[in-house]
């Protein structure tokens, strides 16, 4: 369902060009055309801080248009993409299907537990007889770290990384970069502590990288069985006992504790990890004012954090998965090149 | 491969003959008549020889690869013993040892002879087979050690199931006392290598899972210490690691009878290769940091490392173009590891070129007990012609392995193998 009518175009962000986008009068194409210096989005690793800022701000148009009455606009009717979900995924794949759908974008959906993956299809088998079927785009998500790498030098079709092991997830950092500027306007020398299972989450490392192009100081916290070695090479500082450095930061960003780690003598108990690490009520109590949290979900309530935090006023979660679909419209948007002329 | 030349009278002319046992150099021609070298002096006259001009190159003793899977049985998809003990001669190896983890593993007599056989049949390279430690490699009952060494066995390994109890390691070790051959360790502790890479800066950065450096040289410390008190031999392979460097180090001076190879590309490459998640960087042990690649060099230079084998491990195309994680490991070797070896360690100045010509053709001879290598007027002939000045480029089409999966393609190298001599045969590349 789309509408039709005199609304705003997309604004689109000039990334390479030092003069700014033209009206789009002699050149139509010159406008809509910006765009990322990859084909595909991998991860924040391969993006600078301007790209990152051109996804964010497109990300803020596609905003406005969730909060209209029909949030459809014809972006990238027409097209279609395909979502390969290799790993259990709800707010991913369903961020990723409303996102094309409200772009006018076909989605398909593939799961590993119903594909021919489970007679021992290859990835690559699997994802070229996806794409001989006619797809613009692959957002997969896969266990192995670089399994999008991999994919995006063997089919034609742009990739978008959904996950790939604990690599990156730069959509989840993109969202959560988002999310964080609309709060706090800028992320400029604020200071970001992600807490948990650093060295199994792809999310810290997107985030890491996604935050510190985008000016802020991060910090890392969770038991040393859970920092990988060198991270602060990367730029971060690293801390093993969460009251030493909660007071100091301007954002928590707390991390998932996968139910396996807990068997792998990664902690003792959940007790001690919450006691150690969660975010209680006691400690949510003593945040300063301003501090905002986060989590890219699901969440293990009464593990790294307590039920309270749900009815905390400054916790971005749930604005976080409705600003994750803006954000993944921006990509998709961006990547399967789509027109500017769009209306309301 | 070009077909050998069955040779009567061949006389090699004007090339500099090196001795890597003394670790000299002269300028000499090469008299070699029925498959024995006759003479080696200077101005040899022809006298109805072929000649071979040799101005301008090098003839030094045929290399010996003492670390190598060629398939057969099992996976002659991947590899056939023909193709391998090719691909041996062409980078100059005149004598391979594949590793038993075939499919059935190489635990018998009666495989021992069947692998010799096939290379005898193929006519390339000669071939020394290892065998396993212990049945099917199952690190539980030992294999009939003795009798595979009455059949050609020179070494034995349960290659990449390492032995992981200490009591069957200390009895294989007792055991092999009694044949003089060494038993080599393929150091890794499973639970602490779990994983797919060096863990470090650069799994950390990609999220792979992966396994420190001390998988290796923890398990290199329990095995040294082991052969210490068994007084058995044990040659530790595909040295990866500075702390393994370190614990071998440290063992030779105690007077451990110990010896190890690395291969060339932990002197080569580091971790930071994975970046683009090239699988055909993946290798077990995996390549690691470069203050690792740089403690190798050190190891070679000061002879805690003795040998230089290639781990050569061949995986089809199709197997390694898959997710990092679920690549197989390993990446052929046997035609690239003289070029890679000669510009890493010569030309950088680490080892000389006759003390580089005796980590690939006299430790390994030494550590096997294979005849001693020379090409002196009585021996057998066993020599590769060298052009050390030749730039080439290594291109897919010109492997001889029925495996590509090498990240070294496209790589210009520097100096070659241009022929061989084994016995009669003479190849030229």
């Amino acid at each position: 369902m789309v509408q039709c009518g005199h609304g705003p175009r997309f604004r689109v962000h000039e990334v390479r060009s030092p003069e700014p986008a033209k009206s789009g009068v002699q050149n139509p194409e010159s406008r809509v055309k910006v765009k990322l210096r990859s084909r595909h989005l991998l991860g924040i690793e391969d993006l600078d801080r301007s790209e990152i800022l051109t996804i964010l701000d497109q990300a803020r148009t596609f905003r406005e248009v969730l909060d209209r009455p029909i949030p459809i606009v014809p972006a990238l009717r027409g097209r279609t993409v395909v979502n390969l979900f290799f790993e259990a995924s709800t707010r991913t794949t369903t961020s990723f299907s409303l996102a094309a759908s409200r772009l006018s974008c076909g989605c398909v959906n593939f799961s590993k537990a119903t594909s021919a993956v489970s007679k021992g299809e290859t990835l690559l088998d699997t994802a070229r007889n996806i794409e001989a079927m006619g797809v613009d785009g692959i957002i997969i998500r896969h266990a192995s770290p670089g399994a999008p790498h991999f994919l995006s030098r063997h089919v034609k079709a742009f990739v978008v990384n959904a996950g790939d092991g604990a690599h990156e997830h730069p959509t989840q950092a993109l969202l959560d970069a988002f999310t964080l500027r609309e709060k706090l306007g800028s992320l400029d020398g604020k200071r970001v502590l992600m807490v948990g299972d650093i060295t199994h989450s792809r999310v810290a490392r997107s985030n890491l990288l996604c935050f510190s192009k985008l000016g802020a100081r991060v910090a890392v916290c969770g038991p040393p069985t859970m920092i990988p070695p060198d991270i602060e090479q990367y730029g971060c500082e690293v801390f093993y006992r969460l009251d030493r450095i909660l007071d100091e930061v301007d954002v928590v960003n707390m991390l998932r504790v996968q139910q396996e780690r807990i068997t792998s003598s990664s902690f003792p108990t959940v007790r001690e990890y919450r006691a150690f690490y969660g975010l209680t009520a006691e400690r949510l109590r003593n945040l300063a004012p301003e501090v905002v949290v986060t989590h890219p979900g699901p969440v293990n309530w009464g593990v790294e954090m307590d039920f309270d935090v749900a009815e905390f006023s400054r916790a971005l979660v749930l604005p976080q998965v409705t600003n994750g679909v803006a954000v993944r419209m921006a990509v998709l948007f961006l990547l399967a090149g789509g027109e500017g002329e769009v209306r309301s | 491969m070009q077909s050998a030349e069955v040779t009567k009278r061949i006389l090699l002319t004007g090339g500099t003959v090196i001795d890597p046992q003394k670790g000299s150099m002269r300028r000499a021609d090469v008299l070699v008549v029925g498959g024995r070298v006759e003479k080696v002096e200077t101005g040899i006259p022809a006298a109805g020889a072929e000649i071979v001009d040799c101005r301008g190159k090098h003839i030094a003793p045929g290399f010996v690869d003492m670390h190598c899977h060629l398939r057969e049985p099992g996976r002659e998809d991947e590899e056939t013993i023909a193709s391998g003990t090719a691909a041996a001669l062409a980078g100059g190896f005149t004598r391979v040892c594949p590793m038993p983890n075939t499919e059935p593993a190489i635990d018998t007599e009666a495989q021992v002879r069947f692998e010799i056989r096939r290379a005898a049949e193929a006519g390339f390279a000669r071939l020394h087979p290892i065998g396993c430690c212990t049945k099917g490699r199952q690190g539980k009952e030992l294999a009939e050690i003795g009798s595979m060494v009455g059949a050609g066995a020179v070494g034995f390994s349960d290659d990449g199931s390492p032995v992981a109890d200490p009591q069957v390691l200390r009895r294989t070790l007792e055991y092999c006392k009694a044949f003089d051959v060494p038993v080599i360790s393929h150091c890794e502790i499973r639970e602490l290598a779990e994983g797919v890479a060096n863990e470090g800066l650069v799994s950390t950065r990609l999220g792979l899972k992966a396994g420190p450096d001390v998988a290796e040289s923890a398990q290199a410390a329990r095995d040294v210490l082991l052969a210490e008190f068994t007084q058995g031999r044990l040659h530790i392979a595909h040295v990866s690691a500075r702390s393994t460097v370190d614990v071998i180090r440290w063992a030779k001076a105690r007077g451990v009878q110990v010896t190890a190879e690395t291969c060339p590309h932990y002197f080569t490459l580091t971790e930071e290769a994975l970046a683009d998640f090239d699988t055909n960087c993946k290798v077990n042990p995996p390549l690691r940091a470069e203050g690792d690649r740089r403690a190798v060099i050190a190891g070679l230079a000061d002879g805690t490392i003795d040998a230089i084998a290639t781990d050569h491990a061949p995986h089809l195309k199709g197997e390694k173009e898959a997710e990092f994680d679920a690549a197989p490991p390993g990446m052929i070797g046997l035609e690239t590891a003289f070029s890679l070896g000669y510009e890493q360690l010569v030309l950088g100045r680490t080892l000389s070129l006759a003390d580089y010509i005796a980590r690939l053709a006299v430790a390994p001879r030494r550590i096997l007990n294979l005849p001693p290598a020379a090409v002196a007027a009585g021996s057998e002939a066993e020599l590769v012609v060298l052009d050390l000045k030749a730039e080439w480029k290594y291109t897919a089409d010109s492997v001889r392995s029925l495996s590509r999966n090498s990240p070294f393609l496209g790589r210009t190298m520097r100096g070659r193998v241009t022929a061989v001599l084994l016995g009669n045969r003479f190849f030229r590349f």
